[in-house]
């Protein structure tokens, strides 16, 4: 499944200071569908480099991140378990940096 | 990055905005939990913004007033919702952008570039001043002076009073900063858990230092973090970074906020919560609490004698750089030395002193 990633707010230097990362994500065998959930712990895995603890706090982005699946705030999708779709784009944005 | 096509449509949990009743609602309000559209959050967002400014008198008409600027989100932000306000509800203000260059050799130069493009965007102009001529010494010149190890009492002293200095150099009447609601919901919680009973009654006002000579106020007082972080992540395609100091971030206030973080993903009204709390605190007549006077040198408020920028100051201009780093000695003795040098040393770089 194809996704654009975007990390603002500081994120960005957990990722090699890269702001947009076009994706292929593989969804589990026998399923279409890619939840948060899964997506979360894709990126750990695969698009965070450093300090991730700056990201995720136990199975969800650290409080303060503001998260948003095509322009639309998770927490109106469910958070963890929104389903992605094909071309999605998911915005991740970090607050806990200066104002 | 526009959701709109037919393939999104499918999403089973696309919901209508609870005011409008027509878009896709796109952020869920952390104040009301409300779930709204875009176009009626700006709406609501700006509304609530001229409201806090209203209710609480900040500005009068024909006032000169100074936008602390540091490039960030927050008082990017302001800068846009203030000349948006100024322009639609007529204030009559005559608002410009503050910024402080600390001299450090490159660390200003991306945040200082942001500055300069909210200059052009909201027609706002720029004043910027250094703390060569605040000080007299750039933050690189006190650092060579001292080593790395002390430096951030600098910072943090420096820094507290820098945008005061600045707007009173530039002749300001008024300075607005943007600190929002989770920052004041943070630091009435430190002032709580370092007994700083002066600063606790001081730090939920949305004006002070009315009786000095540049009152400070905070417009975004009621402000949750989470909007401004929205309203900023598209017109600025989140090209903003950290304004923390770039030698030692502050470890006890970074507990602190994660700890507001960690109760609003539970209770997102627990901000306000605080934030009332702290407004509602009286403290009783028997607590001993510091006299406020004014720095015998340069006029800033101060508790001693000299403010400590001026103490510092004094030290570095003598070739005794510790001077005041620590243990109060010589110039200030005199005052209930005990509680100063606590909350001295409590007070860690780059600090939001609200
Ligand atoms: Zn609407
Ligand atoms: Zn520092
Ligand atoms: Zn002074």
């Amino acid at each position: 499944m194809h996704l654009t990633l975007e990390f603002g707010g500081g994120l960005e230097l957990l990722c090699k200071s890269v702001k947009i990362h076009e994706v292929d994500v593989d969804t589990k065998s026998g399923e279409d569908k890619l939840t948060m959930k899964d997506l979360l712990s894709w990126i750990q895995a695969n698009v965070i480099k450093e300090r991730p603890e700056m990201f995720m706090k136990g199975d969800s982005v650290r409080p303060g991140v503001l998260v948003l699946v095509n322009d639309c705030d998770w927490e109106l999708s469910g958070n963890l378990d929104t389903t992605l779709e094909e071309k999605d784009v998911v915005v991740f944005i970090s607050t806990l940096h200066g104002g | 990055m526009e959701g709109g096509d037919a393939t999104r449509a499918r999403r089973a949990t696309v919901r209508l905005c609870s005011i409008c009743n027509q878009r896709k609602a796109a952020l869920k309000r952390p104040k009301t939990l409300e779930q709204i559209c875009r176009e009626c959050f700006y709406v609501v967002f700006e509304d609530e913004i001229h409201r806090t400014i209203v209710d609480n008198h900040l500005f009068k008409p024909g006032e000169r007033v100074a936008i602390g600027a540091s490039g960030g989100k927050d008082s990017t932000v302001l800068a846009y919702v203030l000349s948006e306000l100024n322009r639609r509800h007529n204030y009559g203000l005559d608002l410009f952008l503050l910024s402080v260059d600390e001299g450090i050799t490159g660390y200003r130069d991306d945040s200082l570039e942001t500055v300069k493009r909210n200059e052009i965007q909201y027609g706002l102009p720029l004043k910027i001043v250094s703390y060569k001529t605040l000080y007299g010494w750039t933050m690189d010149e006190i650092v060579k002076a001292i080593g790395l190890k002390n430096n951030c009492t600098f910072c943090g002293v420096f820094r507290r009073q820098a945008l005061d200095r600045g707007a009173a150099v530039m002749k300001a009447d008024k300075l607005v900063t943007g600190h929002n609601a989770d920052d004041m919901a943070e630091t009435i919680l430190l002032n709580i858990l370092r007994g700083d009973i002066a600063r606790l009654g001081r730090c939920t006002l949305i004006t002070t230092g009315e009786d000095g000579p540049i009152p400070r106020c905070k417009p975004f007082k009621y402000t949750y973090e989470k909007e401004i972080i929205y309203t900023y992540a598209y017109f600025k395609k989140l090209d903003y970074f950290s304004t923390e100091c770039i030698y030692s971030p502050n470890a006890y206030r970074g507990f602190a906020r994660e700890f507001i973080k960690d109760l609003e993903r539970i209770r997102p009204r627990a901000i306000l919560d605080i934030i009332r709390s702290g407004e509602n605190f009286r403290i009783s007549s028997s607590t001993k609490m510091p006299e406020q006077g004014t720095c015998e040198r340069c006029g800033y408020i101060s508790s001693q004698k000299l403010c400590k920028a001026c103490v510092l100051l004094d030290g570095l201009n003598r070739g005794l750089p510790k001077q005041g780093i620590g243990r109060t000695k010589g110039l200030n003795k005199s005052k209930d030395e005990e509680n100063k040098n606590s909350s001295f040393h409590s007070k860690p770089c780059g600090t939001l002193d609200i």
